[in-house]
């Protein structure tokens, strides 16, 4: 069986599966049926200044959106910071960490953005003997007004001058955590790279208004009539975090700046996705709120056969091994020609494909009076739409077309590797190579 | 004394009121909201959807389904009954399995096709426990139509003439409303009386009125009918009954399976209901699987259906041969009955064997007694009592393209009519056809 074993920052968990700051991490209770459960780590769930802690609204934190099973697709919350006293949650992360000596145990911290406020909590930190901290840049309602969260992390100038203050007073790991409501998330990275952090973690939530309830004329979650927008997580948003962390791991300018993969990590799957992106572990929540501790064990056992089948002993083995094939479209191979091929064997006659060729797409789709499908190669140009929408797996295939055969489409010759830098239809075409 | 399924002859009361209760509650419970979700999202709205191709009414089911799968029902329930407005009956007794879920794509996929019928009953039934009707008339044409059986047939025909204007008047045999839906199927299919329920919800649109008790032949003439409307819609069924034609025909306890049938849709008390201890239902479609079915639900301890052929060429479905045989029914085939033996009484049924010779079907020689205190004849229905000057064809009016008969201002619809299997689904689809013909020639 692989070892799952997981060294980030030099911290080590016995698997790379962190339950990412929130509210299953808000106090010791919760963290310790956690590392019970199998969780390699866990972010403590944001911490503020001494003095009085925050409060919460009193009616519903949460909206949703679901599958027709009711099946959880995506989550977003107005929950603000931990609610509870400071010097409680330092007393406790003090003691989960002296009885999990082998688990990751970090702390997310959240105050103003002034030197004074951090110089404050940081050695109070230092002392719990936990593994590092997490800047929480990213919270993206009700703190985000006050001046903090995300209203700090669309500030790249702020992220770096916040992330100087913590190297300067707190000695372990600082992880910054990334907001995903900005124009392009490589700036961010770079201000905390620039600050000297020692990794960033994304995604945080991207606001949202999950659902308006149209009785009452309100979005959702309603609050006495009235709603705002929410942090929105879940399996719904890991496309969008997949890029994200794909657009860091491949920049010239944070080049081997580790991250912590967060967004939608449901499945074992899900998380080699991410970490073949580049991200050197991942971090779990709405999962974790939609069936419980208990969900680390598929991940776990998911990803140790996984690398089993695929001769992996360590996750370094392919963490950022997908990495150098996420090109930019202007390099991706335009004599890469394929065709949509229907096995008549597996189709179901549903008629989807045909469907959404001839409405939407490129009337590359034939129909025959007794319901055979077959793909017309002179007007197929590969989209792949038919592939998506079939529902039987594996029914329709994309078939590659040898080099020197031609395209029936465009009566051309599929020729050897060319893209749209020396294309002649564009107007820049690079003609550095004649 | 107590009686048990054990009781010699033909008894009232085998059973207790509870017991009988649950044996004749709903077949197929009707699905919750989630439930209705969760299945109608199985739904892969097919393009160009083989059910819909399936279905005699030609259904829009991926409309409906999907209208089912985004909270509105309402909606599904008008794409329906648009098309089929008997939908709510048709949701619960169309052989699905043979027609629009036979087609499903998921049937093709995983022998498990999306819940079509349960589905338009969810749809069906949301819509008329608001009492609300979809539709109404059109501004009155002055023209008057005769529509002769209330049955599937007549009921759609009356509607949709009705919707188009038209002054209907719908005439029946019987002393109430619905045909074969009221009279002729099991009462699991259709329990809590929606037989009436949905005929009285039909006939609010309007611009119907029925009269019962009125039988062509006895008291109405086509003769008359067309002198005093524009047009005449006969669906009349299939009222006679064939003939065993077998010695002791005549005996006590042997009875048409359609007259049991029809007592027990009409009974308010089930437990006054007799039945015998030992059943035999002589045929094979979906007739003699009600009457063998409804016999074992009523406490008859042992039922027997024997029909002359295989299996395979039984008129029911296959899953009401499975139905009836996980009720306890014994299926016996390739048997025919040659004497129903008895002192006056019937007691026991003589049955040979059957083979088929040079495409006839023959008997063996070798014959054999089972127990019958009571045995149903289910060998089909006949027409009876058809207006002469009609043309009939193989036993059934002839009629051509929508319900047009012979006669000039005669259409004709439902078992009646030539062509079409024998379903409530097929008559409200000729109901609804011939209306629209009926409807173009009066309008010119």
């Amino acid at each position: 069986m692989a070892d799952l074993t997981t060294d980030f920052l030099g911290i080590k968990s016995p698997n790379p599966f962190w339950l990412a700051s929130a509210p299953p991490t808000d106090k010791e209770y919760n963290v310790r049926r956690a590392f019970e459960a199998g969780w390699g780590g866990v972010v403590w769930k944001t911490l503020g200044s001494e003095g009085p802690p925050v409060v919460n609204v009193n009616g519903p934190r949460y909206g949703a959106i679901w599958g027709a099973d009711r099946r959880l697709l995506g989550l977003n919350n107005i929950e603000l910071i931990t609610d509870r006293d400071l010097f409680t949650n330092l007393e406790e992360i003090t003691r989960v960490k002296k009885d999990y000596p082998d688990r990751a145990l970090i702390v997310s911290i959240m105050v103003p953005c002034d030197e004074e406020s951090w110089k404050a909590i940081l050695p109070l930190v230092e002392e719990t003997g936990a593994d590092g901290i997490e800047l929480n840049f990213g919270c993206p309602h009700g703190m985000a007004e006050r001046g903090m969260g995300s209203a700090v992390g669309q500030v790249p100038e702020y992220i770096q001058m916040v992330t100087e203050w913590c190297k300067k007073y707190y000695s372990k790991p600082v992880i910054v955590k990334l907001t995903p409501n900005i124009t392009d998330i490589r700036n961010p990275a770079r201000a905390a790279f620039a600050g000297g952090a020692d990794a960033v973690s994304l995604i945080n939530t991207i606001n949202s208004i999950t659902s308006v309830n149209l009785d009452a004329m309100s979005p959702e979650p309603m609050i006495d009539g009235k709603g705002t927008h929410g942090g929105y997580c879940g399996p719904a948003v890991k496309p969008i975090a997949m890029n994200m962390v794909a657009e860091i791991a491949r920049d010239p300018q944070t080049h081997g700046l580790p991250i912590s993969g967060i967004g939608g990590v449901t499945t074992w799957r899900d998380a080699a996705e991410f970490m073949a992106l580049g991200a050197g572990n991942v971090q779990v929540c709405t999962a974790a709120m939609t069936y419980g501790f208990k969900v680390v064990q598929e991940m776990i056992s998911g990803l140790s056969q996984w690398m089993d089948e695929k001769g992996y002993t360590a996750t370094s083995d392919f963490i950022g091994k997908a990495v150098p094939n996420v090109t930019d479209w202007q390099y991706l191979n335009l004599n890469y020609v394929t065709k949509a091929q229907i096995s008549q064997d597996d189709c179901i006659k549903c008629g989807r494909c045909y469907a959404a060729c001839e409405d939407t797409s490129h009337q590359a789709i034939a129909m025959s009076a007794d319901r055979t499908f077959t793909v017309k190669d002179e007007e197929c140009v590969a989209c792949n739409l038919c592939v998506n929408v079939c529902p039987v797996e594996n029914c329709i295939t994309m078939v590659e077309m040898a080099q020197g055969a031609v395209d029936p489409r465009t009566g051309r010759e599929v020729g050897d590797y060319a893209n749209w830098t020396t294309h002649p239809n564009n107007p820049s075409a690079n003609l550095a190579a004649e | 004394m107590t009686l048990s399924p054990k009781t010699p002859g033909i008894a009232a009361g085998r059973l207790g009121a509870e017991v009988l209760a649950e044996n004749f509650g709903d077949l197929h419970p009707p699905l919750e909201r989630h439930e209705a979700h969760v299945a109608a999202d199985r739904c892969y709205f097919c393009h160009d959807a083989p059910c819909m191709t399936a279905c005699p009414t030609s259904i829009d089911i991926p409309l409906f389904i999907r209208q089912i799968a985004t909270g509105t029902p309402e909606a599904a329930a008008r794409t329906i009954l648009q098309q089929n407005i008997l939908g709510g009956m048709c949701a619960r007794v169309c052989p699905t399995e043979t027609l629009c879920e036979e087609a499903c794509v998921r049937e093709t996929a995983e022998g498990k096709p999306v819940e079509i019928g349960r589905l338009q009953r969810y749809a069906t039934d949301t819509l008329m426990a608001k009492n609300d009707h979809p539709f109404t008339r059109a501004a009155p044409t002055g023209k008057r139509i005769a529509v002769v059986g209330a049955g599937p047939a007549g009921l759609s025909a009356a509607h949709r003439l009705a919707m188009k204007g038209h002054d209907v008047v719908l005439y029946d045999a019987r002393p109430k409303p619905g045909g074969l839906n009221e009279f002729g199927i099991a009462s699991y299919k259709a329990p809590e009386n929606f037989a009436q329920a949905e005929v009285d919800w039909l006939l609010q649109i309007g611009g119907i009125t029925v009269e019962t008790g009125q039988k062509l032949g006895a008291g109405l003439t086509l003769e008359g009918l067309t002198a005093d409307y524009d047009a005449v819609f006969l669906a009349i069924g299939l009222a006679g009954v064939n003939a065993l034609r077998c010695d002791g025909e005549d005996r006590e306890g042997v009875e048409d399976a359609v007259d049991f049938i029809a007592t027990l849709r009409q009974s308010d008390d089930l437990s006054t209901l007799p039945v015998g201890r030992d059943v035999v239902v002589i045929g094979g479609g979906m007739t003699a699987v009600d009457a063998a079915v409804q016999s074992k639900l009523l406490g008859a301890e042992n039922v027997t259906i024997a029909y002359r052929r295989d299996r395979e060429a039984m008129g029911a479905s296959d899953f009401e041969k499975d139905l009836a045989a996980s009720k306890g029914v014994r299926l016996l085939t390739d048997v025919r009955p040659v004497a129903v033996h008895g002192n006056g009484k019937a007691v026991e049924i003589e049955l040979e064997y059957t083979k088929t010779e040079d495409g006839a079907l023959v008997g063996t020689g070798e014959t054999f007694r089972l127990k019958a205190d009571q045995v149903f004849k289910a060998i089909g229905q006949t027409l009876e009592g058809a207006p002469e000057g009609l043309e009939i064809t193989r036993g059934k009016i002839t009629v051509s393209g929508p319900g047009r008969t012979t006669l000039p201002g005669v259409w004709a619809g439902g078992d009646c009519a030539l062509g079409g299997e024998d379903l409530t689904v097929t008559a409200v689809a000729e109901g609804r056809d011939a209306a629209e013909d009926i409807h173009a020639t009066l309008m010119g």
